[in-house]
């Protein structure tokens, strides 16, 4: 008696969070990555700038997992602690432009008319701006760095959430309820950030973390460049820059572990962005 | 005056926006290099010269003049084909240019063509066979997540370095010896480029594929073959036109970090060589091209797509 009122509830149970496998997946792996980036450099086996000449260029062993890099350093401690920098540089870059390009989404779909469709086409060139020469011609013009790439990528990014949530926003707007909320004497701003700001926030989030992915590359090819953050902290771009004498005689670890920590980070964001926004019906 | 027939208007209109852009590029590139820290006099002459020496260079390179007379000399000397004189080089920038563009050229070429055979192969079988999408969108999931640079490092550890089938750096000498020094960067520029253009594809072909006639013309008992040469090649043929042309202009701008990882001698390197130096002629003229071909590239894809798309000629009067 009782398994058979106990059973229809679990299927009850099991539909409404039809959360597939993969989904789980990607986003345990991107909160460990995000843990890693924030308590990175706590669980370094070994201090990462520790040089050590006489166990320089190691390949894998017991006391360094990874092998060590030419200066001797622990390679797998400077993958750890390189998360922060990784993170962080992206981190930043989303932030700005997520916030920027809702609130720009929001304040053109509202106005509509000629003002939308102008900053539509803005949209649409900064969109097909390659994004690396933005930030290559920013460390040229304020020096390289940290906050070079970080300023000119956070511009950069402005349209890849702009533009969707713009979309989404302008269907907000023609429903009927904000028109029902203009006849009973709201003012736009108040409309736009109670209502329709929360409507498309799940969208902006959706991109922003797809744009996340995207300028973990960007700001990791900058490092890797030498136009972005300088040595001796640790980056992942910075590590396979780092590697490339090793990686020519045939060591090529250190290269390809940062290379790989890349790859895995943007993989997970992709498809974890990818996923919400298709359970929440966003279109890309 | 008569007014012009809508498709003559429209060409002249995007042609003209096209040479806006240019401008207003330009002008924003000048000008933030022209304002960038850094004193080019000293650089030239060294600490040593003395301030009557400084003062004459400073006369000669123009640096007293206000910043909209010198981005005037620079324009009009560009539309000579005159970029000014690269300081680390001691040498006329479009010297420096004319050996590089042909490398990066040829790398770019190579690169598309492998994004075209792959891009548009594979996205055509995930659009088309249910079997495959799977594979086929692990396959673009990966593929857009390995950055240039991590590619080309994977390729040079493992195709030159342990089976020693390609050479490590250099850009070659030579047609067949160029071609072959150039195919792993453009495995590796290409790797990105072809996941978007296969998403694209595939996206857009089962768009298509879903559309009413074709269905209706599969329920006719057309050849599914027929059905996809007559009816969903061309309809998909549009967003797959935009995105190979935003893939081409996005090369340009990739070749920057490709050429520093096979240090090939090439402009994107150079791009890279002179923001370090500090070298600003060599950084307005190459940012400058890779402007110049995503312009061009993008005003003829709307052109081509006027064309193709009959629909799309009556919202362009």
């Amino acid at each position: 008696m009782t398994t058979l009122t106990v059973l229809p509830d679990v299927a009850v149970v099991r539909r409404r969070s039809n959360l597939d496998m993969l989904t789980v997946v990607v986003a345990t792996v991107c909160s460990a990555l995000v843990v890693l980036a924030i308590l990175g450099p706590f669980l370094t086996p070994y201090p990462p700038a520790q040089t050590d000449i006489l166990a320089a260029s190691q390949g894998p062993s017991a006391q360094h997992l990874l092998g060590t890099d030419a200066l001797g350093r622990d390679i797998l401690s400077r993958l750890l602690a390189g998360a922060r920098l990784s993170f962080a540089g992206p981190g930043l870059i989303v932030a700005v432009s997520t916030t920027a390009g809702t609130a720009i989404a929001i304040w053109s779909a509202w106005h509509g008319g000629l003002l939308d469709k102008g900053m539509n086409r803005v949209l649409d060139v900064m969109f097909a701006v390659p994004g690396i020469l933005v930030a290559v011609l920013a460390a040229a013009v304020f020096g390289s760095g940290f906050w070079a790439p970080v300023l000119a990528l956070s511009i950069v990014y402005i349209p890849y959430v702009a533009r969707v949530v713009r979309s989404a926003a302008v269907r907000e707007r023609r429903l009927p309820y904000v028109e029902a909320c203009q006849l009973a004497g709201m003012r736009p701003s108040r409309i736009c950030s109670r209502h329709i700001l929360r409507n498309v926030a799940p969208i902006a989030l959706a991109q922003g973390t797809i744009a996340f992915a995207s300028a973990l590359m960007d700001f990791a090819a900058i490092s890797f460049l030498g136009l972005g953050v300088q040595p001796p902290v640790s980056e992942w771009g910075l590590m396979v820059s780092d590697g490339r004498s090793e990686l020519l005689d045939g060591a090529a670890q250190q290269s390809l572990a940062a290379g790989a920590m890349v790859v895995l980070t943007v993989v997970a964001f992709n498809v974890l962005g990818e996923r919400v926004s298709r359970r929440i019906g966003g279109n890309r | 005056m008569r007014q012009l027939p809508g498709p003559i208007l429209h060409v002249i209109r995007t042609l003209a926006a096209a040479a806006g852009t240019m401008l207003a590029a330009s002008f924003v590139i000048f000008v933030a290099l022209a304002l960038a820290p850094g004193d080019p006099v000293s650089q030239i002459l060294g600490p040593r010269a003395s301030d009557a020496q400084r003062a004459q260079m400073r006369d000669q390179l123009g640096l007293d003049d206000p910043v909209l007379v010198r981005y005037w000399h620079w324009l009009t000397g560009a539309l000579r084909g005159d970029f000014g004189t690269s300081l680390t080089y001691r040498e006329d920038v479009s010297a420096l240019l004319e050996p590089r563009i042909l490398t990066t050229a040829l790398l770019v070429l190579m690169a598309t063509i492998l994004i075209l055979l792959v891009g548009l192969s594979l996205g055509t079988l995930g659009g088309t066979s249910d079997r495959w999408r799977p594979a086929v969108n692990a396959l673009v999931g990966l593929g857009v997540a390995i950055p240039g640079f991590i590619a080309g490092s994977a390729l040079i550890s493992l195709f030159a370095v342990r089976l020693g089938w390609f050479p490590t750096f250099g850009a070659g000498s030579g047609f067949t010896d160029r071609v072959w020094h150039l195919t792993l960067p453009a495995i590796a520029l290409a790797m990105g480029w072809s996941a978007y253009v296969a998403q694209m594809t595939s996206a857009a072909v089962s768009e298509e594929n879903k559309r009413e006639h074709v269905l209706t013309a599969r329920g006719r008992g057309i050849s599914r073959a027929s059905v996809f040469r007559r009816h969903v090649l061309l309809n998909a043929s549009i967003p797959v036109l935009t995105a190979s042309g935003l893939t081409v202009a996005g090369l340009v701008a990739g070749s920057v970090v490709v050429e520093s990882v096979f240090a090939i001698d090439g402009l994107g390197s150079l791009l890279v060589k002179s923001v370090s130096s500090k070298d600003y002629a060599p950084v307005t003229a190459i940012s400058m091209i890779i402007v110049a071909v995503f312009v061009i590239v993008t005003t003829t894809i709307d052109l081509a797509q006027v064309a193709l798309d009959p629909r799309l000629r009556k919202q362009t009067r």
